[in-house]
């Protein structure tokens, strides 16, 4: 990590961040910053470059054109080490996408000791330590598939949190858990917020966004149409392509 | 719900309402599909459907014994395959009178079977990470894999052993043209085998997700250490099966290194029968290998059955 700027409190600056799938141009532009300790959401119909745009973030899928800065150090651009920028931005998925032949300890553990060479003891003692502080104390020795959707996604959070990164970025981490599933894992979220952490929340789940976000974006055809605290977003939005997106959202009853 | 419905019946032909009434789930007289517990050779339950496999199980053993018995040479094939005092004495063998014990020699057998087991898992391993890269600067290697892949799978094994254990020791280089003809004949067998299991390999790690190297990759972790600690263990379990498979034809296939003049347990029947002029020894040789065998594919099932149930429990949570 290069180019250090003056000390700011940005957690993560992007600019200009282009980024297309074959012809399919996905990101055309996006500029957005999230600074320490702020909760930003990210709204918008799917396909509208959410989940691409946390995905370049994490560095998981390069970037045509534009600049991403992580704590005022440059990451996009030559000569930078990926796996060294990942240890400090966390991302968890819609999916969980935990390793489903290691039982819960394990799969927190991993990165620490192998990626961080924290010794196995203290990264267990950390990792009882978060499952303890998110309900899932005694958990530690299952497999993932003996584990419900939620706690699957609250163990997911702690595997990302485990790596104590700067900033977490969440990818629609409730849309593949039943209903009365979701409260627990946005609970998570909640306290993760309360706490301090910098988050970057891709979501459907509007009520939760108005309730947590500092400031909500909202995303189509992969460009923030709307940047705004949620109260003026969800209340009186500016752009006509936004309040059409929520009329949407309001009469599918889902705000 | 029940899977066995869905199976086919092997009493289903004949039951009073003909194949379809099975599969469309009426109840038919006998409830055929209603008992589905663990592994079944005989699927489809009920004594009835059990009756009628039994008793059609000893009417086509039954019907091969007497073809066996009445054919017009049988006396003759009886006394040169199956002769209790030929097939003890090649088992235990006479060097005096010039013929190996074949007991003794599927030793040999088993020792390259082994050596060859443990050098395919390791170098086609090494093959299929090859070809898996994507790197620019193993672009080299991975052309030599895949020239080398479709040589040794289009090549037939027994021209494969033919070459290496003639064409090295002709050579006539220092050690490596001075080696056993078992160490030729493993040569042989791993590099021919090797080209089958890399493919294996790949089919394994592909068909881990690729939200499990994302995963990986998101906590930092280096494309090897995923490689090592998430992608390669779950590829593994998933190839098991397919793996154990290939090894059972390894343990047979070693019985081709006997053409270089390897005394294994093929080569060591051949001899008695060419010296006694009775046969006995290779059905000793074929009883070996089914010991040899049949554990290991029993051994299969068990890991299949294992896995499937294991997939089932998955689906349910």
């Amino acid at each position: 990590m290069t180019e250090r700027e003056p000390a700011s409190a940005e957690a993560i600056r992007i600019e200009g961040l282009h980024k297309s799938f074959g012809p399919n141009q996905v990101l055309k532009g996006v500029d957005l910053r999230v600074a320490t300790h702020e909760v930003v959401c990210l709204i918008g119909a799917s396909g509208s470059g959410k989940s691409t745009l946390l995905r370049c973030a994490n560095l998981l899928e390069p970037i045509d054109a534009g600049t991403i800065w992580l704590g005022g150090s440059r990451i996009t651009g030559a000569g930078i080490d990926q796996n060294l920028v990942r240890r400090h931005v966390g991302i968890v998925f819609q999916s969980f996408n935990l390793f489903p032949h290691m039982t819960v300890l394990r799969n927190i553990t991993l990165a620490p000791t192998k990626v961080l060479r924290t010794p196995r003891a203290e990264a267990e003692e950390e990792a009882r330590a978060l499952l303890d502080r998110f309900g899932l104390a005694g958990r530690q020795g299952d497999y993932p598939d003996r584990l419900s959707g939620g706690q699957q996604q609250r163990v997911a959070i702690v595997r990302a949190l485990a790596m104590k990164p700067q900033i977490m970025l969440l990818d629609e981490v409730t849309s593949a858990l039943d209903p009365e599933l979701v409260a627990e894992v946005l609970d998570v979220i909640r306290e993760l917020a309360a706490g301090g952490m910098t988050m970057l929340i891709a979501t459907h789940e509007m009520g939760f966004a108005r309730d947590i976000a500092r400031r909500v974006c909202f995303l189509e055809e992969g460009r923030i149409i709307e940047d705004a605290p949620p109260a003026e977003l969800f209340t009186s939005p500016k752009d006509e392509r936004t309040q059409r997106f929520l009329r949407r959202i309001v009469d599918a009853g889902r705000l | 719900m029940d899977d066995s419905d869905y199976r086919g019946q092997p009493g289903g032909p004949l039951a009073p309402g003909g194949p379809l009434s099975g599969m469309a789930g009426s109840p038919a007289p006998g409830s055929f599909g209603t008992t589905g517990r663990g592994p079944r050779l005989l699927t489809g339950g009920g004594r009835r459907a059990t009756a009628i496999s039994t008793a059609s199980t000893l009417v086509v053993i039954g019907a091969l014994v007497a073809i066996f018995l009445v054919a017009p040479g049988s006396g003759e094939v009886r006394h040169t395959f199956f002769s209790p005092h030929d097939m003890w004495q090649s088992f235990i063998g006479n060097p005096k009178k010039g013929y190996y014990s074949v007991g003794a020699a599927i030793w040999l057998n088993i020792r390259m079977f082994l050596a060859a087991e443990v050098l395919i898992l390791v170098f086609s391993l090494v093959i299929a990470l090859i070809r898996q890269s994507t790197s620019p600067v193993l672009f080299p290697l991975r052309v030599l894999g895949v020239i080398y892949v479709d040589l040794f799978r289009g090549v037939p094994l027994l021209l494969v052993i033919l070459a290496i254990g003639f064409g090295v020791p002709a050579l006539e280089l220092p050690v490596i043209s001075h080696q056993p003809l078992a160490v030729y004949g493993v040569t042989a067998l791993v590099l021919s085998y090797s080209a089958y299991v890399s493919e294996v390999y790949r089919a394994g790690l592909n068909s881990v997700h690729r939200s499990q190297v994302a995963a990986a990759r998101s906590l930092g972790l280096s494309q090897w250490t995923a490689m090592r600690y998430v992608i390669l263990p779950q590829a593994v379990r998933n190839i098991i099966p397919p793996l154990l498979n290939d090894f059972i034809s390894l343990q047979k296939d070693t019985a081709l290194v006997g053409v270089l003049g390897a005394i294994e347990a093929n080569n060591a029947a051949q001899i008695y029968g060419s010296t006694v002029f009775n046969y006995s020894s290779f059905t000793v040789a074929a009883i070996l290998f089914l010991l040899l065998t049949i554990p290991l594919a029993r051994f299969t099932d068990h890991l299949i059955e294992r896995d499937r149930r294991r997939r089932l429990a998955g689906e349910v949570t």
